[in-house]
């Protein structure tokens, strides 16, 4: 028998559509934030830093990736627990302490570290290839450093952008530890629900309905970024 | 490859259009295992033992002498959750794996969807010596069949900070009061609501809720509300033990639901913290040594077994854990490791204390009179991810 | 001139940002209390020979060596195929290809895993260390054929042509233009593919029969807590070790030539 009960479902119960939003929200929050820590990073490899510098920064943005995922999420809970790094800093220097242990904004914080270095290195790609001779040009032509950039630079780098967002969004859409680890009440994502209900014999069908949404939010953003030029820069 | 994760993926939303397979059938049938002959006699071992385990429940300091004498070698994985340990179950459909160390909140589901078997607990020398209740729990044992055999169990404790409150906090009341807003942490696991459902018990007698784990509608109701109330209250629902002992250290909470283990390790860390049992009593986890329907290595499996439930080997995993033996005779190996510790960790109470213990079982939808009004687990699992929201 | 202060700060704070959890497992891996607070309430050295020792330790080690190195040689095989193939298409299909080949690196992880598990239990295919080669190879195989196929499309078709006018072979295009030209693309692909087989959790947790890889082991160790200082001992070792290694692909890769897209863990 077939039926749309289980979609039916996911799109009635408040909870699941909270629990859709927050992740989609969260998944879109990391990518503009890291695109912004990013860009001029990137800039800075790529446009800036003598060639022994690019080398060094370029390993520096590799290296995280080798330290396993869950010990740096796991550094990264004693930085933001109350009595931790961050609250030690700040009382040190005589500030209040900042209590987002276990929040949606540690969550926010630490997605958007563990993605970084999947959107600085497509960006600094892009700029890379962004010829000296069109800054030239541009500067030939009268236009100030900041104009350059906002009209010549940056269009040639979105293809970049785009590619490292398609990791940055997709890695926090699926992501299920990071929720458990460092959110607070209510953090689950999506893979969350999708995770208890495998373990239950008789909801298959839901966790799979559940799955379809990652999918076909995934397939959306694919297409709009395969327009935007991005399978070309990634 | 490639190919086939992608028609993976198209086949999900086949299978999301399907319908939930209804289980509200009569689950007074037999479990679909039940017929199944165990076997008779130990022969020698198949060389290889695949295990789902919780962490630290299948340490070197024991698994070795294990593998030197049996020849079994042991591949344990780890699952951080019951929910889990089901999935892995039936992963690779079923047979990869001989037994599974689940906890009461996980075996009806295997036994009634037909992924565990009997066991023969004539071929357990041990078994004689095990405590009365654990012989014949009704989370393993259905109709005098045995499926699995019990290894430990332990009680789910209240945790405090002994700063925060000097004098030990008498009754649940304390997790779910406004006045420790932000400053309490409690499992995230669905069977949760259980322990609301007895502390409503001794509350609200008046929903004449009997056993937390057969709840009616309107109980159900209840003990979601309770819950739902206290979701601003929560820090955080803890997943992994050292999260909540993290929480602790760290004075991110004061107050929660814990193991014993938690405990024992906060208090060896020099935290100031202490647990209790509540006067309305308390939920309890017992776990269980299950054998996989296909296990391809049985006889490794039943030596395991036979091990595991050596009174020296409970004593020294009792001790590793800090959970409580089901066999009797590992009260004096724990005194000699430890001394005080048969006695601290109840391994040699009467079979009255176990009246005040309400140990983790599936929540089916029948109930002890045997009509199907009871709220089964997937519904459990639903409302607590409401809850959580 | 303020522009180039603004960068330098920038890049500065974020190397802070990308390195202060790095150092804090360094620092923990001497810790002698088993749970993480702050500041650190002690130093010992007993965790090094505790996880030397630890048996469980080395088989999770050596089974991600092995199924990484087999994941990353098959990704380069397939990868690469599929990028020349994909690169000589020119009719209009060729994007639709591109983005079927994409796919499987976007989904996010727990549904990979899940389809796979589904996958091989309707196959009747036993989980093991192969299980755990395929789930890998479906996205660091992506890894290595965008890095391959866009080296290509930068790479002159001339030079082909000319060696080709020459009278050199299909055998010697390849062996003496093609491949020299592909080659750090290639290196790059091969040291990322590896980096993410190395620290995969999510489709690992369901595709791995009952043996655990790195990842699964440090996720066990982290439940209970108990060897928690451990788990700082190995990721430090794994860092330091792959130093060396990271720098010089850096150096092969990092300027002008650079194509490392990446995928999930």
């Amino acid at each position: 028998m077939w039926n749309t009960e289980n979609f039916q479902r996911l799109i009635e119960e408040p909870a699941y559509r909270s629990i859709i939003g927050r992740t989609v929200f969260m998944a879109v929050l990391v990518t503009v934030t890291d695109a912004v820590l990013a860009f001029p990073f990137a800039y800075f490899m790529a446009r800036v830093a003598s060639r022994r510098v690019q080398t060094l920064l370029f390993a520096a943005v590799l290296l995280p990736l080798w330290a396993s995922y869950l010990a740096r999420v796991y550094a990264w809970i004693l930085i933001l627990n109350h009595n931790g790094l961050l609250n030690w800093s700040l009382q040190s220097i005589g500030l209040p302490p900042a209590e987002i242990g276990y929040t949606n904004v540690a969550m926010w914080i630490v997605f958007s570290y563990i993605w970084l270095p999947f959107m600085i290195i497509p960006t600094y790609a892009a700029l890379e290839r962004v010829p000296e001779s069109l800054l030239e040009a541009a500067a030939d032509l009268g236009a100030r450093r900041w104009r350059a950039v906002r009209d010549v630079v940056l269009p040639l780098a979105l293809p970049g952008v785009v590619a490292g967002s398609i990791f940055t969004f997709s890695l926090t859409l699926g992501d299920y530890i990071t929720p458990i680890l460092v959110g607070g009440a209510g953090s689950s994502f999506i893979g969350n629900v999708i995770y208890s209900n495998v373990g239950i014999a008789n909801n298959i069908p839901f966790a799979a309905a559940l799955a379809i949404v990652p999918v076909a939010i995934m397939a959306v953003y694919l297409l709009i970024a395969q327009r935007l030029g991005a399978f070309e820069a990634l | 490859m490639k190919l086939g994760a992608l028609a993976a993926v198209m086949s999900l939303a086949l299978v999301a259009c399907g319908t939930t397979n209804n289980n509200t059938g009569n689950t007074q049938a037999p479990p679909p295992t039940a017929n199944m002959k165990p076997l008779d006699k130990v022969g020698p071992g198949e060389g290889q033992l695949n295990l789902i385990a919780w962490e630290g429940y299948v340490d070197d300091s024991w698994a070795k002498p294990f593998t030197t004498q049996t020849g079994c070698v042991i591949n344990a994985k780890y699952a951080g959750y019951s929910d889990e340990m089901v999935s892995l179950m039936k992963s690779g459909g079923g047979g990869q794996y001989d037994m599974v160390s689940a906890s009461g909140d996980a075996d009806l589901r295997l036994i009634y969807s037909g992924d565990v078997r009997p066991m023969n607990e004539k071929l357990i020398p041990d078994f004689n010596t095990f405590q009365t209740y654990f012989k014949n729990p009704p989370y393993n044992t259905i109709s005098g069949v045995h499926y699995g055999i019990s290894l430990q169990w332990g009680p789910n404790t209240l945790l405090y900070s002994t700063t925060k409150f000097p004098n030990k906090p008498t009754s649940w009341n304390v997790i779910y009061d406004p006045a420790n807003r932000g400053l309490i942490t409690v499992p995230d696991n669905p069977i949760q609501i259980a322990d609301a459902a007895l502390y409503l018990s001794k509350t609200q007698p008046s929903l004449g809720i009997k056993d937390p784990y057969e709840l009616t509608k309107p109980q159900f109701d209840a003990a979601v509300k309770l819950l739902t109330d206290q979701r601003p209250l929560i820090k955080k629902y803890w997943a992994l033990a050292s999260d909540e002992i993290s929480l602790f250290q760290n004075g991110d909470v004061v107050v929660g639901a814990a193991w014993p283990y938690q405990t024992i390790q906060l208090k060896a860390a020099g935290a100031k913290v202490d647990d209790t049992i509540p006067t309305e009593g308390a939920t309890g986890w017992g776990d269980t040594w299950m054998l996989a329907t296909k296990a391809p290595h049985p006889n490794c499996a039943y030596l395991w077994t036979q091990y595991v439930s050596t009174a020296k080997v409970q004593a020294e995993q009792a001790l590793f854990f800090g959970e409580t033996p089901v066999n009797t005779q590992a009260c004096a190996q724990m005194e000699a490791l430890q001394a005080g510790s048969c006695a601290q960790y109840h391994a040699n109470a009467p079979g009255s204390y176990f009246d005040s213990i309400h140990f983790w079982k599936t929540p089916i939808p029948t109930c002890a009179d045997g009509s199907q009004n009871c709220i089964p687990y997937d519904k459990w699992v639903s409302a607590w991810t409401t809850i959580k929201g | 001139m303020w522009t180039r202060v603004f960068l330098r700060i920038w890049a500065a704070l974020i190397l802070v940002f990308l390195f202060t959890p790095i150092v804090l497992i360094f620092v923990y891996a001497f810790n002698t209390s088993n749970i993480q607070s702050w500041p650190i309430p002690g130093f010992t050295l007993d965790w090094f020979e505790r996880t030397w020792e630890d048996a469980e330790v080395r088989r999770a080690l050596s089974l991600s060596l092995q199924a990484g190195l087999t994941a990353t040689a098959l990704a380069l095989v397939l990868g690469s195929c599929a990028a020349f193939a994909v690169h000589r298409m020119t009719w209009f299909g060729r994007e639709v290809v591109s983005l079927l080949f994409v796919l499987p690196l976007a989904l996010p992880g727990i549904v990979t895993g899940i389809s796979l598990n589904a996958f091989f239990a309707f196959g009747g295919i036993p989980l093991s260390t192969w299980t755990i080669v395929v789930g890998h190879t479906t996205f660091c195989m992506v890894v290595v054929y965008n890095n391959v196929v866009a080296r290509l499309r930068r790479t002159q078709g001339s030079l082909i042509e000319a060696a080709m006018d020459l009278g050199a072979n299909g055998f010697r295009v390849f062996r003496d233009i093609t491949l020299p030209l592909i080659s750090t693309s290639i290196v790059a692909g091969a040291m990322l593919a590896f980096a993410l087989s190395f620290d995969e959790v999510i489709v690992t947790t369901f595709t791995a029969g009952a043996q655990n890889t790195l990842p699964l082991w440090i996720f066990g160790a982290i439940r209970l807590g108990q060897r928690l200082p451990e788990v700082n001992v190995v990721v430090s070792f794994v860092i330091l070790v792959t130093i060396i290694p990271v720098l010089i692909a850096a150096r092969l890769t990092g300027g002008g030539a650079t194509r490392v897209p990446a995928a999930g863990v």
